[in-house]
């Protein structure tokens, strides 16, 4: 079948290379980080988000999703789609503007970037004659109108950003025929908002900053109304049918003020403080929306009583009788609200307020009773809770999906029903091939499990780890348990939450069968969990075992954090996955690797100190191996003296600096003696500093030696049936491989299936392998007679693999940071090798093995290595030869943590986080590619229709 | 037991061949047998690689004296220096074998090769100012000992002088093995390691390759100190030993050739524990490319070999004894010292 291949360029092979491999970034999963604006347009159903990177995301329906980013980089500040079109203007911090349209191309929508354009004032003009504070896009769509920092209103035409001189609203024209004693320059300055009159395109109410609110007739070029509010404006508002317009302002106020043609400077209504009479904080947005009933409904951001409540982040709701405060965990962004935007009907009729606050989004059902959330299809927070580990699995079986669907669905059941409201767009992505899971891990102690088989990475399910264990948080304690008369009427919406009760619940590593239905997690504290998926709620006590990973190692003392403390009795556990089995490693110290072998029924798990493996059927620890050397005294410790001694010189010079600060505040009050000495102190310090700039960045250059710290660190288990004592019999067998490049490998005997329950599983060093270059080993694997992997446990008892090939003889191939190795088995001896490190100065950090399928024949496909390195390379190395086939840049070297994040699937896709809350998904196969795909189609538009507009502005300017 | 035979001095041939000659003149075919000579010191030496047979080879003067001794009776410390004036006859001594219990058998292993030490090497390829060391971690308990830093060197371009990036040798540790060679010197600019080039490449990438390769560290500087260079034609030879004698004007074949061997050596030093038993040196399963690049060496060392001499046979004369076998073996003039000079003529 294979042939040879021989090193150099081979026709045949490079075409074949071109049919496999491919690498795109395809699609951003999860929230995007920092954002700064947003947008809705009703007419296309879509909403836009933009981010202070200069990002902009659109999205409707599922899976549709378009993504542009402005060359500037800099922060959107504002986005307004153009009414009843493809096309939305984005204001950005440097005072740009630009327009953006959504065309089709190829069967298919893009957003592109049309026209940028910088407002220019006069010669010598000041900059704030052109920064830009207030957006209008016109209904008729030819203009815009660009209130600034000046107090002029500029007009320009759309879509060649040409400046309409004749048409600027200058303060002089605006304040003719005001009352004298309101008549100052300055209450003309700043344009706070613009807002077009509902029902009549020629008449624009203008906001200023210190409280005028003036009426603008376009088409007469003169101000019909002047409404003299006294306090400070943050917003305005139209009642739909223009007779009435509500303000709000800086000292927690609303007034709607009536606008009929007999009177042109009428009194306000009515002023009302809802949270006063204390002080309270701006509300700096509202919106009123009428109802059949008559109640209406006033939603507004901000207003809380400065002194007790000026810290929450929250938007109110009030109709009739009923008002609720919805308090966000991080600043509110902005809002907008879903209504009726039939231009015909006679209410407003809101269904669902959405909420962009800075981690996550949250959208209210106002329908139903009690005011909902709305499960988000899309945009999830993955940062919760932050990620400390991702684990992903390919092609989950049907039944086991439908099993974590409906566990999760029992999770579910307080949010609304109500269909996802923004729904604009078709995705027309061919279905994904099949269904794929990613698994994350949270600080919390959670497993979240997300349906990452197409462009919306869904939350399915969410397991956590919490129960099992007694912390100082109380998992009833729920922040929502208000009495019934508390004022202000306060309630937490959404799921961000970043603070951990204890780190020790973190997890680690996780491990899941999709043929079996195990899950081994394990943690911050050595605890390792086994769980079985239940489909009922269950209560049983959890089996508990402890793994002394430093056996007969006498006189060593942990300094780290201590062991998690556990239940006692029986535990209620909900639909899912339930522990039945929990081994504590001591010392508690983190767990570094992990694998569980679903036939055999055992797990294995790795610390810095050693490894275990225990029967989770029997529930009896098999043995364990300390391969900790005597005198690493760092991995002995634990974590705090680790980064105590790593940062040694950080330290010293973070003491060096707050020496000096407190030597400089002492010299000015001191005087005599002590000010000498201080300022001698001053002087030592100075000279320190410069001694620490002068002696530049170094690395020392040395052999790594068995003496080295950390090099007992477990980093990789693995388990195989293979020929590991005589190349006649196989048997079950156990490797790990640690940071200093040793391998072991242990003989297992696990007893057949019916008398599994009675023999014990016997254990038996067989090989010791120690790579003479002591680069850490991060991937063990086992290749069989064909040279291909061994599959995964059940994998073949499933029907879904053949069977691996025992009759020829095995490979074992173990892949340091610096190196790829193969070796014979049984006997040991070298085959092959690549080298890494010693030719490119990179290292392994991430090594899977993947399937790559030809993109032009169905019946071709191969395995090979996906590697990436410590540069945030992706190579891809065949097998069984080692031979480099492709290289591609994917992370910048520099982003740490996306590279330590970054997890590759069996088929050649991976994820890796480029930012706390947000995961892009890149694809390294012709085959299997994942990206969005969607027509964004105008509808129709008739004649005269007239949309009322849910402008959004961009409250998080003010706050 | 003593035998005599010939042997064409041009073309010697691998040391496999020539061991496999060796047992078949004597008639051991299946007896494990070390092979050693005196050089022209009286110094017995070991005969075990290409290297070191193809050297025994060029020394013989005219005769080559070979002992062949049994694996299993093998007198290790009978290798090294002065030992043929430090013992009054080897010979006696090996052929005696109540003389030889009484010594203490202090073995460690068999010196698979003589032992490398660090050492300048390509001068003859190299620009003047620059300096190729290589640095011998192998053997020595020595730390390398040294530390690298950012910094900034000036090049010509074709846009005059620009100031570009570098890698530079910073610290060296006192008693370390780069600062006890006395080959390399703070400020030191780092251009090569190991024949890769560094340009263009992080401190973390050169730290890691230089790590990567430190059982065997190759390193291209541009010494600080440009007083001590070495003057092209007063050439002082590499003693490394390999094949810096052979070196020809082009410099790819040669930095490929010491390269590869320095990975041949570090190879099989990989370690293997079998069921708590001793640790064992993982070997070779099969043969890989290496074995090729090392197949055309010793080619390039042959067409300099002849260079120098006429292709001449010799004779052998060969002796049998239960215990040990020794061996003379002659080749007439000329004489083989001709290999250094060769390098030279070949280089001008």
């Amino acid at each position: 079948m294979r042939r040879f291949l021989r090193p150099g360029h081979d026709p045949v092979r490079e075409r074949l290379k071109r049919d496999l491999f491919q690498f795109n970034k395809t699609v951003e999963h999860g929230f995007p980080h920092q954002p700064s604006a947003l947008g809705y347009s009703p007419f296309l159903r879509l909403m836009a988000i933009g981010t202070r990177s200069g990002a902009i995301k659109l999205y409707g329906a599922p899976g549709v999703e378009f993504m542009g980013l402005h060359e500037e980089n800099n922060t959107v500040m504002q986005i307004h789609f153009i009414p009843d079109q493809c096309q939305l203007v984005t204001l950005l911090d440097d005072n740009s503007l630009h327009l953006w349209s959504l065309k089709q191309h190829g069967g298919a929508s893009e957003l592109r970037e049309e026209h940028r354009f910088t407002l220019k004032g006069p010669p010598g003009s000041p900059p704030s004659a052109t920064q830009v504070i207030a957006v209008l896009p016109h209904s008729s769509r030819e203009v815009l109108y660009l209130g600034t920092e000046s107090g002029n209103i500029f007009v320009v035409e759309l879509p060649s950003f040409r400046v309409l001189e004749d048409k600027t609203i200058t303060p002089e024209a605006v304040l003719q025929r005001i009352p004298e004693d309101n008549c100052s320059r300055r209450s003309c300055e700043l344009v706070e908002v613009l807002r077009e009159h509902p029902k009549n395109p020629n008449q624009i109410l203008i906001g200023y900053s210190r409280g005028l609110i003036v009426l603008w007739d376009v088409q007469n070029n003169k101000a019909t109304h002047h409404f003299l509010g006294s306090q400070q404006l943050e917003n305005l508002y139209w009642q739909r049918d223009g007779n009435k317009f509500i303000s709000c302002h800086y000292d927690g106020s609303y007034t709607q003020w009536p606008v009929s043609s007999d009177n042109r400077q009428p009194e306000p209504l009515e002023n009302t403080v809802p949270y006063g009479p204390f002080p309270c904080k701006a509300i700096s947005k509202i919106y009123w929306q009428t109802t059949k009933n008559g109640l209406p409904y006033i939603i507004f951001q901000g207003g809380m009583p400065r002194a007790s409540y000026g810290d929450r982040h929250s938007i109110s709701v009030i109709h009739g009788s009923q008002q609720t405060a919805f308090d966000f965990t991080s600043r509110v962004i902005d809002f907008f609200i879903i209504f009726s935007s039939d231009p015909a009907a006679e209410f407003d009729d809101p269904s669902a307020l959405v909420v962009l606050a800075e981690e996550e989004l949250v959208v209210i059902d106002l329908k139903s009773a009690g005011w909902p959330s709305v499960h988000p299809p899309y945009l999830a927070s993955l940062h919760c809770s932050a990620i400390t580990c991702s684990h992903h699995v390919s092609n989950i079986p049907l039944k086991l999906w439908e099993r974590i669907i409906s566990a999760g669905s029992k999770q579910n059941i307080h949010y609304s029903s109500m269909p996802w409201p923004i729904d604009g767009g078709t995705n027309i992505a061919p279905d994904p091939p099949q269904r794929d899971l990613l698994l994350t891990g949270h600080e919390d102690g959670t497993v979240r499990f997300w349906d990452a088989s197409g462009v919306c990475l869904h939350l399915l399910y969410k397991l956590s780890t919490v129960r099992v264990f007694l912390t100082d948080a109380d998992p009833n304690d729920n922040m929502n348990t208000l009495g019934e008369d508390e004022w202000p009427p306060l309630r937490k919406v959404g799921t961000f939450d970043p603070y951990s009760d204890d780190p020790r619940l973190g997890i680690q590593k996780i491990y899941l069968c999709k043929y079996s239905g195990y899950l081994a997690v394990a943690g911050t504290a050595g605890q390792v969990l086994v769980m079985e998926l239940n489909d009922e709620d269950a209560e049983h006590v959890v089996d508990h075992a402890e793994a002394d990973l430093l056996q007969d190692q006498e006189g060593y003392r942990w300094k780290g954090h201590e062991k998690l403390k556990t239940r006692d009795g029986p535990v209620r556990f909900e639909a899912g996955f339930q522990p039945f089995v929990l081994v504590q490693c001591q010392p508690p110290a983190v767990v570094t690797s992990l694998a569980l072998h679903s036939e055999w029924k055992l797990v294995a798990f790795g610390t810095s100190h050693g490894f275990g493996l225990f029967d989770h059927q029997q529930k009896r620890l098999v043995f364990v191996k300390c391969t900790l050397h005597p005198s690493d005294q760092l991995a002995l410790e634990g974590p705090l003296s680790r980064v105590k001694s790593l940062k040694k010189s950080l330290r010293q010079s973070f003491r060096r600096i707050r020496r000096s600060r407190v030597s400089s505040r002492k010299r000015r009050g001191g005087g005599g003696n002590a000010s000498e000495v201080q300022e001698a102190n001053a002087r030592f310090d100075q000279d320190a500093l410069q001694e620490m700039e002068l002696a530049p960045v170094q690395r020392k250059i040395e052999a790594r030696s068995a003496e080295d710290s950390f090099t007992g660190f477990v980093r990789t288990l693995y388990f195989a049936d293979t020929f590991l004592r005589d190349s006649s019999r196989h048997c079950p067998s156990l490797w790990a491989g640690t940071n200093g490049g040793t391998v072991y490998a242990f003989c297992l005997r696990v007893p057949p299936a019916e008398r599994r329950m009675d023999e014990p599983v016997r254990a038996e060093q067989a090989k010791e392998i120690q790579l003479m270059h002591r680069a850490p080993v991060v991937g063990i694997l086992v290749l069989d007679g064909r040279s291909t992997p061994l599959p995964e446990p059940l994998e073949v008892a499933h029907d879904l693999s053949k069977s691996p090939d025992m009759q020829g003889s095995h490979q074992l191939l173990v892949v340091s940071e610096e190196q790829f190795k193969v070796f014979t088995l049984p006997k040991v001896s070298s085959k092959l090798k690549l080298k890494l490190t010693a030719l490119e100065g990179c290292r392994v950090r991430k090594v899977t093995v993947a399937n790559f399928g030809s993109c032009k024949t169905d019946d071709y496909s191969e395995n090979d290595l996906a590697v990436l390195t410590n540069l945030g390379d992706i190579q891809i190395i065949s097998l069984p030869f080692l031979k480099l086939q492709i290289r591609y840049p994917c992370i910048r070297k520099e982003d740490v943590s996306g590279i330590a994040s970054c997890v590759f699937t069996k088929y050649g896709q991976g994820f890796y986080l480029i930012s706390p809350s947000e995961f892009e998904r890149f694809s390294l196969s012709t085959k299997w590619l994942v990206e969005p795909r969607c027509i964004v189609d105008m509808p129709e538009v008739t004649s005269n229709n007239h949309v009322h507009k849910s402008g959004t502005e961009n409250a998080a300017r003010k706050s | 037991e003593f035998r005599r035979f010939s042997l064409e001095r041009s073309k010697p041939g691998k040391f496999e061949e020539f061991y496999g000659l060796l047992q078949h003149v004597h008639k051991i075919p299946n007896v494990d047998v070390l092979v050693g000579y005196t050089d022209i010191h009286g110094d017995l030496l070991p005969i075990n690689n290409d290297d070191n047979y193809h050297k025994a080879v060029s020394t013989a003067n005219p005769l080559l004296r070979i002992f062949i001794q049994r694996k299993e009776d093998a007198d290790y410390s009978a290798f090294g220096t002065d030992t043929m004036t430090r013992k009054k006859n080897v010979l006696s001594n090996v052929l005696r074998p109540d003389n030889h219990k009484k010594k203490p058998h202090i073995v460690i292993s068999m010196p698979q090769d003589f032992r490398p030490v660090s050492s300048i090497i390509d001068v003859d390829i190299l620009p003047e100012t620059h300096r190729r060391v290589r640095l011998y971690k192998y053997g020595t308990d020595k730390p390398l000992g040294f530390y690298i830093r950012d910094g900034s060197s000036v090049r010509v371009t074709p846009h005059g002088l620009e100031k570009v990036p570098g890698i530079f040798i910073s610290r060296l540790v006192p008693g370390g093995l780069a600062q006890s060679t006395g080959l390399l010197a703070v400020n030191d600019e780092v251009l090569e390691v190991n024949g890769i080039e560094v340009s263009g490449k992080s401190l973390d990438q050169v730290t890691d390759m230089m790590i990567a390769n430190s059982r065997n560290l190759i390193i291209t500087v541009r010494p600080a100190n440009q007083r001590n260079n070495v003057v092209r034609n007063s050439r002082t030879s590499g003693s490394s030993g390999q094949s810096t004698e052979s070196s020809l004007p082009s410099s790819t074949p040669n930095i490929l050739g010491n390269l590869l061997q320095g990975e041949e050596e570090s190879d099989e030093e990989d370690i293997i524990i079998e069921d708590s038993g001793e640790p064992q040196q993982i070997p070779k399963a099969a043969p890989t490319s290496d074995s090729i690049e090392s197949l055309s060496q010793i080619e390039l060392l042959h067409e300099s070999t002849q260079n120098g001499f006429l292709p001449s046979s010799s004779e052998m004369n060969l002796n049998h004894s239960a215990g040990s076998i020794s061996m003379e073996y002659e080749a007439p003039e000329p004489g083989p010292k001709s290999l250094e000079e060769d390098g030279t003529i070949i280089t001008l």
